[in-house]
């Protein structure tokens, strides 16, 4: 599902933040991405979510070469991934609704259906009531299970998370991993970037651990 | 640890028939299009001065197109106002300058023949020219035979009379044809030049029109930076980002037009009244010609076909720059 194989990754400033990095994940499988900042932890995030193509290397996701893909396929790509971001990256001028149902309007879905879809997600992540709410009126962690049910809303099979839980209570941050698990369980692929040390030790899930852009040692340890 | 059956299975969303897809893809369009014009409504002042201005571009050369045809048609039918004068050789007899008449007359192109005297035209002369005295000195009248010719309706251009004195010109017992349409040709040639001026005024002002939208259009792109960036990243297409922006070009194209062609229709309603009084001051009745139906469309479908245009141009330079950073 998600395959790393050899990739180098060196940004147009010259810093090379990947080096020979290989993984697999298979499909249905749930794990976390550890390793101190500046590891590559969020080059290999945006290497799934095609924001950047590998130097060298291949990312295959889903069967699909990211080196290869044409530029014009891009956005059909990345609706098969969802991806949470640490920052959430809401519209703060939009209400939940409008930010929730942005994938499904981009897919075209007519207004009924959007709507059943929207509830559903927001009822998964404890939001529903909560539609005609701007995101600075809610809290951080309900502004960050807003971007989650953004990221799930389109059932996509792979769903990847950039320190989901970087600026919530331990609470709150296991309640949104707690989340996670339950999409995993009906067969979403899951990463979790996380340096969060408690919730490791609380989720007996595979660990790829990245050190100065290498894979480092005991990867498959599940803690 | 479940999910309720809307969030459980990863099939793809959308529609799965040909007529779903199709009455999806029109309820899209139409939100958009709806879509665009609140986003414009919440910008009065901006979108107010951009209509203005493409409305004034727009409504410039119309009403110089205006101008020109108006005065076509004031030259168009020239009937009243052209005749030719034949002058028949000396001597001639008047039985041979009543044949030449009608053979003249008997022409396609020719509505009317008078066929005047020596005498008559002496007459005439005399009572017109205020020499009159001078004549009596004369001891024989020099006056010629001639034919005053009045043009057909359907051969009163300017062209065509000056065709058929060439062609009467051609008759032996002719000696002289005049025809006084160098005016209306130095006139034809001012409008054919007018008409080059439209032409030229209409293509810069389109050009202006597209570089007025267009910057509309890219300070719109920037202010919705992050949603753009957003869209594309969960995975909106270049299409689906740039569909909002075309609609706002079309909007304010379209409202452009409408202005034009409500500027063009009060100016002349303005000038009506004016006009009549002119046109009677000189006898006539002519009224200023407004635009036919099919121009009244072609000023509004321009406008909008160039707003489109510049936002189509606009959104593909400016959107392809902004890709979303994580």
């Amino acid at each position: 599902m998600i395959r790393f194989d050899r990739v180098f990754k060196r940004y147009p400033n010259g810093r090379e933040a990947l080096a020979e990095l290989s993984f697999e994940l298979a499909t249905g499988e749930m794990s976390f991405l550890t390793g101190h900042s500046g590891a590559g932890k969020s080059t290999v995030l945006k290497l799934i979510a095609l924001l950047e193509r590998p130097t060298r290397g291949q990312v295959v996701i889903h069967g699909c070469n990211t080196s290869t893909l044409r530029r014009g396929a891009i956005p059909a790509f990345r609706r098969q991934v969802g991806v949470v971001f640490q920052d959430h990256r809401l519209l703060d001028d939009r209400p939940v609704y409008d930010n929730v149902a942005l994938p499904l309007a981009i897919a075209g879905m007519r207004r009924r259906e959007m709507d059943k879809r929207v509830r559903a997600a927001l009822d998964q992540v404890a939001l529903l009531g909560k539609e005609r709410m701007f995101p600075l009126e809610l809290s951080a962690g309900e502004q960050q299970r807003v971007g989650i049910a953004r990221a799930v809303i389109t059932k996509p099979p792979v769903l990847i998370a950039d320190e989901p839980t970087g600026n919530l209570d331990p609470d709150l941050a296991l309640e949104v991993m707690n989340l996670f698990r339950r999409f995993n369980s009906v067969g979403v692929t899951v990463m979790v970037a996380t340096h969060d040390v408690h919730l490791l030790d609380r989720f007996p899930v595979r660990r790829i651990h990245i050190e100065q852009g290498r894979l480092a040692s005991n990867p498959d340890v599940a803690a | 640890m479940s999910l309720p059956e809307e969030l459980r299975t990863a099939r793809p969303a959308g529609p799965r028939t040909f007529g779903g897809a199709a009455s999806t893809w029109l309820e899209r369009h139409a939100q958009t299009l709806v879509g665009s014009l609140g986003r414009l409504a919440r910008q009065p002042i901006a979108t107010a001065l951009t209509i203005a201005v493409i409305g004034i571009a727009l409504a410039l050369p119309t009403a110089l197109y205006l101008v020109v045809a108006n005065a076509r048609a004031v030259t168009a039918g020239l009937g009243d106002t052209v005749q030719l004068s034949v002058y028949l050789r000396l001597p001639m007899t008047p039985e041979v300058a009543r044949k030449v008449a009608r053979v003249i007359g008997a022409r396609d192109e020719v509505s009317q023949v008078v066929l005047v005297s020596p005498d008559e035209g002496l007459v005439e002369f005399r009572a017109l020219s205020g020499i009159g005295e001078a004549l009596n000195a004369l001891t024989e009248n020099p006056l010629p035979w001639t034919v005053k010719v009045r043009p057909a309706p359907s051969h009163d251009s300017a062209l065509a009379v000056e065709a058929l004195a060439a062609e009467l010109r051609g008759i032996p017992e002719v000696e002289l044809v005049e025809a006084d349409t160098a005016w209306v040709r130095r006139l034809n040639a001012l409008l054919d030049t007018l008409r080059q001026v439209v032409l030229l005024s209409a293509a810069v002002l389109a050009f202006g029109v597209l570089a007025i939208v267009g910057n509309t259009i890219r300070l719109d792109i920037n202010g919705r930076r992050a949603e753009i960036e957003v869209t594309k990243l969960v995975g909106g297409s270049n299409a689906f980002v740039r569909r909002p922006f075309l609609y706002s070009g079309f909007w304010q194209g379209l409202a452009g037009g409408l202005l034009a062609v409500g500027l063009i229709a009060a100016g002349l309603a303005v000038l009506d009244a004016p006009i009549a009084r002119l046109a009677a001051a000189y006898g006539t009745s002519f009224s200023l010609a407004g635009l036919a139906m099919r121009e009244w469309l072609a000023v509004v479908g321009g406008g909008a076909g160039l707003g489109l245009l510049g936002a189509w141009l606009a959104a593909g330079y400016h959107l392809h720059r902004i890709e979303p950073r994580a």
